[in-house]
């Protein structure tokens, strides 16, 4: 166990360094940049101030000298500043985080609580009403663009019945509110963003956790367990449930980049103005250091999730080691 | 199993007919295939054809799904934007095939040091996300319908080739496979005539599926601006506008949309009855 924990660990080196190369590599490949996007609007802007930016953005050197002194302030958690207006990134980035957290980790919520009950009921009663219509509502909800969906809700409750507000994360004026208004009010906003983010990870997660258990259900370990006469609930729940959240636990480290995906979609449709955004944004005005700030970490907390279902893998199937 | 292939491809076939959810997601991946070739033909008017008069009117007569902010005709503009669909959907898909079923197959037949890089390689593209690789791509290449099957088939090769190699590391063991080369057949002899065709049923699978997720990809990307550009028309471009007027007219969001859902609902289903079709437990 211990040679695996190893091996995996050192595993994860090469792919983080293979991350931030793949990231800093697409972000520079582009022929513009900081300083051009920047003074794309002045053309009066001199060769000569151009050049002076260049040389304080560091855009003068070689991609691989520029990335080198990139990965020596990233080792040490320094994320730069952003071109844009000179903050720190770190400071921009806390500032978006927590809407961004906040809506993920509610739908995400939801989407456990919700998904998991049912993904158990229609494996347990195969074939049943309640299967069929999770069957037919996982392909629905896989295949629906989540964009459009918040597009339905935005006009139906929004526009059409007013009863909630359509854009943003906060009434424009929250000065004289108590802070149970405040947070009525940020609760009203967060409504519709967090269904809708839901609506993807429920079909997922209810397949995922149907198809599990349908595999558990037929191991011997099972048949074993009803032989000796345990009750079916002790059956299901104690033995079947355990074996059956593993794979299901796996997908969350996998579905973070998605989860990432869909903020900047989400925020877009919504007008949040969280981390979905600033990446977007990072992105448009080459403003490498934001860019990467969030995207490194990112990937980086992906990896990390991937290898804890791993390491958790291996602890519960001594197979899985010796490979 | 390969001797009588076609017979192999006609139990397939007909196990697939008998799943009902497959045959549905199989006439409406047909329905929407010839909405995009007959678009001329079928489509009521002129796609591009602006109307002064008749500015972001709701469903009537002559124009059943309303028309747009310049006076369009939805239902054409929809009609059209299918080829949009179609055509991302195919190529995207046959780009990320391509790369995959190649590197899954190096990585699956010669193992060691070729199968960790690609492997690492795989790793390290799932754990970025996706949507930055396209936006920084997209921002360096200018839209356009061509940029846009390339980015998303550049980003999702990684499924296709850890199914290929997965595949040929079970199938390369196999005794046809040793008495290929017990004969002298060369590396790509085995890998092209005797592993490729024996494992390309998940990839078919993937593939299918895949085609509806490029499909969603590319209307995000046009809702975002960044795909497929004026004056052409596509679904998610439309979705945009749709957004845009969100508060008068709910047509211009309701319609586009539905077409995504309908046709990639038809790939998903399609998908999952060839996976159950492909399956040995489900043959007698």
């Amino acid at each position: 166990m211990l040679f695996y924990s190893i091996k995996r660990t050192l595993l994860m080196i090469p792919i983080l360094l293979g991350i931030t190369v793949l990231s800093f590599g697409v972000m520079h490949l582009a022929p513009g940049g900081p300083a051009e996007a920047q003074m794309e609007f002045s053309a009066k802007a001199s060769a000569e101030a151009r050049e002076r930016l260049r040389k304080l953005y560091g855009a003068d050197q070689p991609v691989y000298k520029q990335y080198l002194t990139w990965l020596g302030k990233f080792v040490t958690l320094d994320f730069g500043e952003a071109f844009a207006d000179g903050r720190k990134v770190k400071d921009k980035i806390l500032e978006r985080l927590p809407i961004t957290l906040t809506i993920n980790f509610l739908s995400l919520g939801l989407v456990l609580l919700i998904a998991i009950p049912i993904g158990i009921l229609s494996a347990m009663h195969q074939n049943s009403l309640l299967d069929r219509f999770t069957t037919v509502f996982v392909f629905v909800g896989y295949s629906t663009p989540h964009f459009w969906l918040a597009l339905l809700l935005i006009y139906l409750l929004g526009v059409q019945w007013g009863m909630l507000p359509i854009s943003g994360k906060e009434s424009l004026d929250t000065s004289g509110f108590t802070a149970w208004q405040w947070f009525l009010d940020r609760g009203e906003h967060l409504v519709l963003p967090v269904l809708v983010s839901a609506v993807g990870g429920l079909a997922g997660f209810s397949r995922y956790m149907r198809n599990s258990m349908l595999e558990v259900m037929r191991q011997d370990y099972i048949r074993t367990a009803r032989a000796k006469g345990l009750s079916e609930r002790a059956v299901v729940y104690k033995h079947a449930l355990r074996n059956a959240l593993m794979p299901v636990i796996t997908i969350l480290g996998l579905s973070l980049p998605g989860i990432i995906g869909g903020s900047v979609i989400m925020e877009t449709v919504f007008g949040i103005d969280g981390m979905g955004r600033l990446m977007y944004q990072a992105v448009f005005s080459r403003d490498y250091n934001v860019a990467m700030g969030v995207l490194v970490p990112a990937a980086a907390l992906t990896m990390l999730g991937n290898f804890l279902a791993d390491i958790g893998y291996a602890l519960a199937d001594p197979r899985v080691r010796l490979r | 199993m390969m001797r009588n292939s076609s017979s192999f491809t006609a139990q397939t076939l007909h196990i697939l007919a008998r799943n009902r959810l497959a045959v549905i997601g199989g006439l409406l991946v047909l329905c929407v295939f010839i909405a995009a070739v007959f678009a001329p033909l079928i489509a009521p008017v002129d796609p591009s054809r602006i109307n002064i008069k008749d500015i972001l009117t709701g469903p009537s007569m002559r124009h059943p799904l309303g028309t747009d902010e310049l006076g369009r005709d939805v239902l054409s503009r929809m009609i059209y934007g299918s080829r949009v669909s179609l055509e991302v959907g195919f190529v995207a898909v046959g780009i990320a095939t391509f790369i995959g079923v190649l590197l899954g197959a190096i990585a699956g037949y010669y193992g060691g040091y070729a199968d960790s890089a690609i492997m690492r390689s795989v790793d390290i593209m799932l754990s970025v996300p996706t949507i930055f690789l396209v936006l920084a791509v997209i921002a360096i290449l200018e839209p356009s319908i061509l940029n846009i099957m390339i980015v998303i088939g550049l980003t999702s090769w990684m499924e296709p080739a850890r199914l290929i190699r997965a595949e040929f590391i079970s199938l390369k063991e196999r005794e046809f496979v040793v008495a290929a080369r017990a004969i002298g057949a060369s590396d790509g002899r085995i890998i092209f005539r005797h592993l490729l065709p024996n494992g390309l049923a998940p990839i078919l699978v993937s593939a299918t599926m895949g085609v509806g997720g490029a499909i969603l990809v590319e209307s995000a990307l046009s809702f975002l601006g960044l795909g497929v550009q004026p004056p052409t028309p596509s679904w998610g471009s439309l979705l945009s506008s749709g957004k845009d007027n969100i508060e008068i007219a709910w047509w211009l969001s309701a319609f586009p949309g539905l077409a995504i859902l309908v046709t990639v609902l038809g790939y998903n289903l399609l998908g999952e009855g060839i996976r159950d079709a492909l399956d040995p437990r489900e043959r007698e």
